[in-house]
């Protein structure tokens, strides 16, 4: 933790960076909440530990956030997956973001560069925890008319609030499908059958590109395990194309590319 | 005159069963899994028993995530347009928290204000309101902070406080409350003697409300303070969905080729769509606006207009804020700004 504050503050004393986005206290002693420490002396609310679980990747895509100037960020795996992830769809320039990579036992590594977070990452292979294996494997065993009641029944409980996409660092679009009216192409109105269009279509656009870190879930008012739609989908991903989501910040997009020696003989 | 009776707790189930045979909806916090919810339930068998706060308050039961309004059929060039009358359940909902059931005369200062809107003034005279006191609070609790208190009445038709392991102290503080007692007499016995004060939580004040009041006028200005507060907000709104005392909400139609309805949805002021004009214009367009807006709405324009702030301290938009933005921190920091 006093590596980390120290390394905050030389960042920001040498105009390395403006802003360093980190972990600070939360309003409970088991809670930790996002910081934006932009002076030197405000380093020292920087925490480190357990319960600093959720992907601050998502402030780098906020507006308010951008406007502070050029960040550093302490990334846990899943923010530096979402920096790759977000690097493979143009939404970030090389050499913008200093992030200061942790894992579990509190090692800090600087990762200035994708390069340098591809390589860091190379030794952690995205896996599903025994946790996240299991339950995939509950849902599996289901018939499909009891996977589906399932489903709707938890679909039900949605507010439409949409916090699973404002806490998602991979929902940055300007205007999201679900508030397009001019088609409507989901109605704006929640009911089973809307929820569920907008759940199943949320999932499709992140299939291959959700890189796992859970906050969707997490921030869901109403419990909705919504993470494990995405893991099913990035499973077929890797099995069907051998491409893993925030692993390389060149890679190209499963579902819209197109290529002549496609090995299936049906598109060409 | 407030009335002062014990219910055992055992007769609960007795009381349900007299109230589903006069024709009343119950709803009751149930739990499923790590939510708890009111839900209409067959037996008091059925219900939590042990929780702090529901996950989402009772204000579903007046004001519904999503409401039709009116239906439309579309008849050759003309659009023919039928009026969807209200209509609301007779219900009884047990197991209001008291801050939640101080939200319901918020909620109709709004519905009420200038219009009588029908949907929301049917649901509440339908409504019945069994309160049950707190006899335990959480740090994100701050009701006394802002008016109520884990033991008041307003808001409840009857309250329950569970003055020992088997037994309420029941309050019957309205007719409406009276009407239900007269269902089953039986079941309320004489007053007992303890005392409600010695049972119930306790909820320190957290900030003085009047002083913020005092101060928003000024504050609104400091645009650095807002900003400050709430760069962390993910502007995702699950504040306002769970608020019990939120009322804005949006008018949407859902059509075919044959017509559609006209129904009205939960929205929230969070949400960068809400002010977005058709031009693409957006007076708020930066999330510290919003969170201004907010604070600012609950805090100082309710009350100028309606006499009410329009938080009731029940702490659901804290505990459930996955930025961890909470609201007493940040009004304390208001009120103290120098």
């Amino acid at each position: 933790m006093e590596a980390l504050r120290k390394r905050a503050r030389e960042l920001l004393e040498t105009g390395a960076v403006d802003v360093v986005i980190g972990y600070g206290a939360g309003s409970a002693p088991d809670r930790a909440r996002a910081i934006f420490v932009r002076t030197p002396k405000q380093a020292d609310e920087l925490i480190l530990d357990d319960r600093c679980s959720r992907n601050l990747a998502v402030y780098l895509m906020k507006p308010e956030v951008q406007a502070l100037g050029r960040p550093a960020i302490v990334a846990n795996v899943p923010a530096l997956r979402s920096i790759l992830q977000l690097a493979a769809e143009s939404q970030m320039a090389d050499g913008r973001v200093v992030a200061i990579g942790f894992n579990g036992n509190g090692t800090l590594t600087e990762l200035p560069t994708f390069k340098a977070i591809e390589e860091y990452l190379a030794a952690i292979p995205p896996a599903l925890t025994p946790e996240e294996l299991a339950r995939i494997a509950t849902i599996e065993k289901m018939s499909m008319a009891e996977r589906f009641a399932f489903w709707r029944s938890l679909f039900a409980r949605c507010l439409r609030c949409y916090a699973c996409r404002a806490a998602c660092p991979l929902c940055y679009c300007g205007k999201c499908f679900v508030e397009c009216n001019q088609p409507q192409w989901i109605p704006a109105i929640p009911h089973e059958e809307s929820n569920l269009e907008w759940h199943l279509t949320r999932a499709m656009h992140l299939a291959g590109r959700c890189i796992n870190c859970g906050d969707c879930a997490a921030a869901c008012p109403v419990g909705i395990p919504l993470n494990v739609l995405t893991q099913m989908l990035a499973r077929e991903v890797a099995g069907q194309f051998g491409l893993h989501a925030g692993t390389s910040s060149k890679k190209e997009y499963v579902l819209s590319t197109f290529k002549t020696d496609d090995k299936e003989t049906f598109i060409r | 005159m407030i009335q002062t009776r014990a219910l055992k707790k055992t007769s609960l189930s007795a009381l349900f069963e007299k109230l589903t045979a006069a024709g009343r909806r119950i709803l009751a916090p149930r739990k499923n899994g790590d939510q708890i919810a009111f839900e209409e339930i067959a037996s008091a068998r059925d219900m939590a028993d042990d929780y702090i706060q529901t996950t989402l308050p009772p204000k579903s039961c007046v004001l519904p995530r999503c409401e039709t309004i009116l239906q439309y059929r579309f008849v050759g060039k003309d659009v023919e347009i039928q009026d969807t009358p209200p209509k609301a359940v007779p219900t009884v909902v047990f197991g209001v928290r008291p801050c939640d059931a101080r939200s319901f005369a918020v909620l109709n200062s709004v519905f009420t204000w200038d219009y009588k809107d029908a949907f929301f003034t049917s649901r509440l005279e339908n409504l019945v309101v069994i309160g049950v006191s707190c006899t335990k609070a959480d740090a994100y609790c701050f009701c006394t902070s802002v008016g109520g208190g884990p033991g008041r009445t307003e808001g409840s038709d009857i309250l329950l406080t569970p003055i020992n392991a088997d037994e309420y102290l029941a309050e019957i503080i309205t007719e409406k409350g009276n009407e239900i007692v007269a269902l089953a007499p039986d079941l309320f016995g004489p007053p007992p003697t303890a005392k409600k004060e010695d049972v119930l939580a306790d909820v320190p004040v957290r900030f003085e409300l009047a002083k913020l009041a005092e101060r928003l006028p000024e504050l609104f200005y400091r645009e650095e303070i807002w900003t400050d507060q709430s760069l962390r907000c993910l502007g995702c709104g699950t504040c306002a969905f769970l608020c019990p005392a939120c009322v804005c909400f949006d008018i949407q139609d859902e059509s075919n080729h044959n017509g559609g309805i006209r129904a009205r949805c939960w929205d929230s002021c969070g949400l960068s769509l809400f002010t977005l004009h058709t031009s693409g214009h957006n007076p708020r367009h930066r999330q510290s606006q919003r969170w201004r807006q907010r604070v600012m709405h609950k805090f100082s324009y309710f009350q100028d207009r309606l006499g009410y702030i329009a938080c009731v301290g029940c702490g659901r938009c804290a505990r459930a804020c996955p930025a961890d933005m909470n609201l007493v921190e940040h009004l304390k920091a208001l009120v103290e700004a120098v």
